[in-house]
């Protein structure tokens, strides 16, 4: 057993992966070899075609084989139905073994991943995050090999890195034409921005894109050109419009969580980086949202605008666009319709490269430039580690996403959490999983106060700005105390030795392991 | 002043929902009210009592004023919600609908006998007393003075204006006569006054309004009706910059006075008298425990 | 103390508790517990059941609680609210008093 440097006990060795533990958040330089890509040149002979009849024409044209590695993009959320009808393809062909590295968390239902993991057609898993029938699945042992999770701009680094490569990419889009220009930017099943498949469609050896709206030559807008692409397969519907982007989200009217929300538009306002220029990402979610729009009425109370937003959008940060309170809207993906169709609409909101967002090992992406990053967690604990994958009961809960990366890019970074939910302490003394290092959180905004971390680079600055207002400052262990004074002491959470899960940092170093729960 | 002396904002917490009484736990106003009256229906009036009863033992938010309200003097249940209400333990018990000075009196000697059965510091417990009807108003000046556990009278306006068959409007002058006759009252039996709700939760001018006139009356607080209403209502009963400047701009005139040793001193061509003075020390005080820094003036 | 009839109290509310208590003559304290934090608090809430059963003197009754994350004063006050209302007795608000 080894530890990293944040105290969490990790294997050497699991199965074939090799564990290269965390030494810090900016502690790995860059590799100096060039990236690794399995990206082949093609020769079309002008006059032939790309477009296959069938999901299994196409599955066979690609070559793919028992033990190869296959991708797929999260942009249609819940709504997906490229991945069953793909997976489902491949069973029928009889290919099994495979890897499947999407590029965040599936939890698709009829079929579910579970079904294929269970058939042997996939036994190795590199995502975001699992849940569901399949984290369930996975922590009760039925995965022979751990699961591999990356925050979002972890998984580009590793594919230019090699250790994910990719032999098939099948790319999802609402519209594409029959060369593979393709986007989700416009068709029926819209989702928006394809940020996250840019970098599987220039590095798989086979790129394959799945429409059910094929359009006349060349698409316009094309996010994925079609020099990258091999095939173009037309299915009947590539997701459901209701669960991909439903309308934008109502403002909640829990009172905790607007009063959480207010409170952290107020750190903002109050810090010395809130100023003309600034920029910021606040992401989904009920106290997300919330936040975006308190920050707005701040904003225009100073006359204050940014610059630019970044990340996953949702309406509200369009209709701050529409305002004029931001210059430029940086969109690696879409949460609802409004945002999905901003794109194409109105020229400051623009598709942009996952890598460009989050990916810590390119010349330098957006999160390097961002002044104040709004964050969930499900715990944090009183060395403001954040966990962002395990629920109370250790069951998996959802995905890695951009936190880390966040945290570690923006100047501030802001968690915000309730002290409990229902009985569940969220501010603890250790958490159950160990996802975004503490030296990269500055604040934690809670309804019983906020917590400023006194080893975060921006500590000093962040307390002066703050000591000037009434916001309500205490300490983490107080926090900490509170929340355990309501909900009393949890009993710690058994687990066997053996590793269902390893979290990677954003260097691809392990953060820590997600080990099997004892029943 | 400690920060539970303040009661510029009180928010009921209904004793049928346990999130609700935790949440309100969190929010900003001074004063909480844990309800077992209107918001509870008859069939869980029993439940209500348990629930309250627990919840202020066992989890009393910290840095926050205290309350019950029970059941009406003449409800089958107010016996019981005493005999709950005061071994819990709150600051204060908050009594519906009190018209006569009598009721104050009766309510407070059952309140000693239980204390005294329960080994409690005997008149610990303060009274808030409800003004809900035109006899409250009447009996106003009385009732204030009834019991020196009264700490505290309230408006309940929809139940006052319904009594007088009158309408209950935003302009609110079918209620200025009783939130005056209140407040003179409570100035005289040197007690709390408590202004009536502003029931419209989405008018947020309305609200503005409506605080410009409890404010200017001179109330000491208001109830509100939803935890949206509390940090407006707050800042309405919180100094204001302009009002702490002032107010250390008295105190600085009056220690250069007394360092020149020259007998009276004058402010802006006015001069500076003891009730200016002490103006100026309750607005301070007012600031500092709401939270403001105040800093650098001697106490 | 005996419990006379089936008593419910509580809510499926978020943070509240569903009791119900059914007599269960000569065969002891049964519970069943359904909770989403069992892992966590279930140790904790079988003991405040039985701690309030206790306070009580009631030795035979089925409980079955559906917990929506109750804190530990939520369950003890639908804990003696549902005895009260089994047992169909008033609570003896005085039997603590240091003056009784």
């Amino acid at each position: 057993m080894i530890k990293n440097s944040l105290g969490r006990e990790l294997p050497e060795k699991i199965g074939d992966y090799v564990v290269r533990p965390y030494q810090g958040a900016y502690a790995t330089p860059a590799p100096q070899e060039t990236v690794v890509t399995k990206r082949v040149m093609g020769h079309r002979i002008p006059g032939d075609t790309k477009l296959l009849p069938d999901l299994k024409a196409a599955i066979k044209a690609s070559g793919l084989r028992d033990g190869m590695t296959i991708s797929f993009h999260h942009s249609f959320r819940e709504g997906d139905m490229v991945i069953g009808q793909v997976l489902t393809a491949i069973r029928e062909l009889g290919i099994k073994h495979l890897r499947f590295a999407p590029s965040a968390v599936v939890n698709i239902k009829n079929p579910s991943i579970v079904d294929f993991v269970r058939d042997g057609t996939i036994d190795r898993i590199e995502a975001s995050g699992i849940r569901g029938q399949l984290g369930d699945a996975v922590l009760a042992g039925e995965m022979e090999n751990p699961v591999i999770l990356r925050t979002h701009g972890a998984r580009p680094r590793a594919i230019e890195a090699g250790e994910l490569q990719i032999d098939v990419a099948f790319i999802g889009a609402s519209a594409s034409d029959d060369y593979g220009n393709c986007t989700g930017q416009i068709g029926p099943n819209a989702c928006g921005s394809l940020g996250y498949a840019f970098v599987d469609a220039h590095n798989a050896g086979c790129v394959v894109v799945v429409t059910d709206n094929l359009v006349d030559y060349p698409c316009l807008p094309a996010s994925i050109s079609q020099q990258y692409v091999d095939y173009v397969v037309k299915v009947d519907q590539i997701g459901d419009p209701e669960k991909i982007g439903k309308g934008a989200a109502r403002l909640t009217k829990n009172p905790r969580d607007l009063m959480i929300a207010e409170r952290t538009a107020d750190v903002i306002a109050a810090s010395r980086l809130f100023k003309d220029g600034f920029s910021f990402q606040t992401g989904a979610g009920a106290i997300a949202i919330a936040t975006t729009k308190y920050l707005a009425d701040r904003m225009r109370e100073r006359g204050v605008k940014a610059s630019f937003a970044l990340g996953g959008i949702p309406a509200a940060i369009i209709d701050m666009y529409d305002e004029g309170l931001v210059r430029v809207v940086e969109c690696s993906q879409s949460f609802d319709a409004v945002a999905a169709s901003a794109i194409s609409t109105r020229p400051g909101v623009v598709e942009i490269d996952n890598a460009d967002y989050a990916n810590a090992y390119s010349k330098g992406g957006f999160l390097n430039r961002e002044d104040f990053g709004v964050l969930g967690a499900l715990e944090v604990d009183t060395d403001f580690n954040v966990n962002i994958l395990t629920g109370s009961s250790g069951e998996m809960m959802g995905g890695l996403g951009g936190g880390p990366d966040v945290a570690g890019g923006a100047a501030i970074s802001i968690v915000t959490i309730p002290i409990i939910r229902g009985r569940t302490p969220s501010i603890v003394k250790k958490v159950f999983t160990l996802c975004t290092p503490g030296e990269t959180v500055a604040a934690v905004v809670t309804e019983a106060g906020i917590a400023l971390n006194p080893r975060h680079k921006s500590y000093q600055e962040l307390k002066e700005d703050l000591e000037k207002t009434s916001l309500k400052l205490v300490t983490i262990e107080e926090l900490q105390q509170l929340a355990e004074s309501l909900t009393g002491k949890p009993k710690p959470i058994e687990t066997s030795d053996r590793v269902a899960c390893i979290v990677e940092y954003r260097d691809g170093t392990v953060i820590d392991v997600i080990r099997e729960v004892k029943r | 002043m400690p920060k539970s002396e303040l009661m510029r904002t009180s928010m009921y917490a209904g004793g049928t929902s346990p999130v609700k009484m935790i949440q309100a736990g969190f929010y900003n106003e001074d004063c909480l009210v844990y309800d077992l009256e209107d918001s509870v229906s008859t069939g869980e009036k029993d439940a209500a009592r348990f629930l309250v009863y627990n919840a202020v033992k066992y989890q009393r938010p910290k840095d926050k004023y205290i309350l019950i309200r029970v059941n009406g003097i003449y409800s089958k249940e107010l016996d019981e919600d005493l005999e709950a209400a005061v071994r819990a333990q709150p600051d204060a018990i908050r009594i519906p609908k009190v018209e006569y000075a009598e009721e104050v009196q009766r309510i407070d000697a059952k309140m000693t006998a239980i204390e005294e059965k329960a080994g409690l510091p005997v008149g610990g417990i303060k009274l808030w007393c409800n003004i809900e009807s035109y006899l409250g108003v009447i009996n106003a000046q009385a009732i204030a003075a009834a019991s020196p556990r009264v700490a505290a009278m309230a408006l309940g306006a929809e139940d006052f204006t319904a009594s007088m068959s009158a309408q209950r409007t935003k302009p609110g002058w079918e209620i200025f006569y009783a939130r005056n006759a209140i407040l003179m009252a409570c100035r005289a039996a040197g007690i709390s006054a408590q202004d009536a709700v502003f029931s419209d939760i989405n008018d947020a001018e309305g609200l503005q309004r409506d605080l410009e006139m409890t404010r200017t009356l001179g109330f000491d607080g208001k109830t509100c009706v939803h935890p949206r209403q509390i940090d407006t209502v707050n800042a309405c009963f919180t100094p204001s910059e302009k009002e702490i400047r002032n107010a250390k701009r008295v105190l600085e005139a009056l220690e250069e006075a007394a360092r020149n040793h020259t007998g009276v001193c004058v402010l802006d061509g006015g001069m500076v008298d003891k009730p200016m003075e002490l103006r100026a020390r309750a607005t301070l005080a007012k600031a500092a425990a709401a939270g403001i820094k105040v800093g650098g003036v001697k106490e | 103390m005996e419990l006379k009839k089936p008593a419910v109290a509580g809510t499926m509310e978020s943070s509240d508790i569903m009791v119900t208590l059914r007599p269960n003559e000569g065969r002891g304290i049964e519970i069943d517990i359904q909770s989403d934090v069992k892992a966590t608090f279930g140790d904790a809430i079988e003991a405040t059941i039985r701690e309030v059963l206790a306070e009580f003197g009631v030795t035979d009754a089925v409980v079955a609680v559906v917990d929506k994350g109750a804190l530990d004063f939520v369950i003890r006050a639908r804990m003696q609210c549902a005895v009260c209302r089994a047992a169909e007795v008033s609570y003896d608000w005085g039997k603590e008093d240091s003056n009784a």
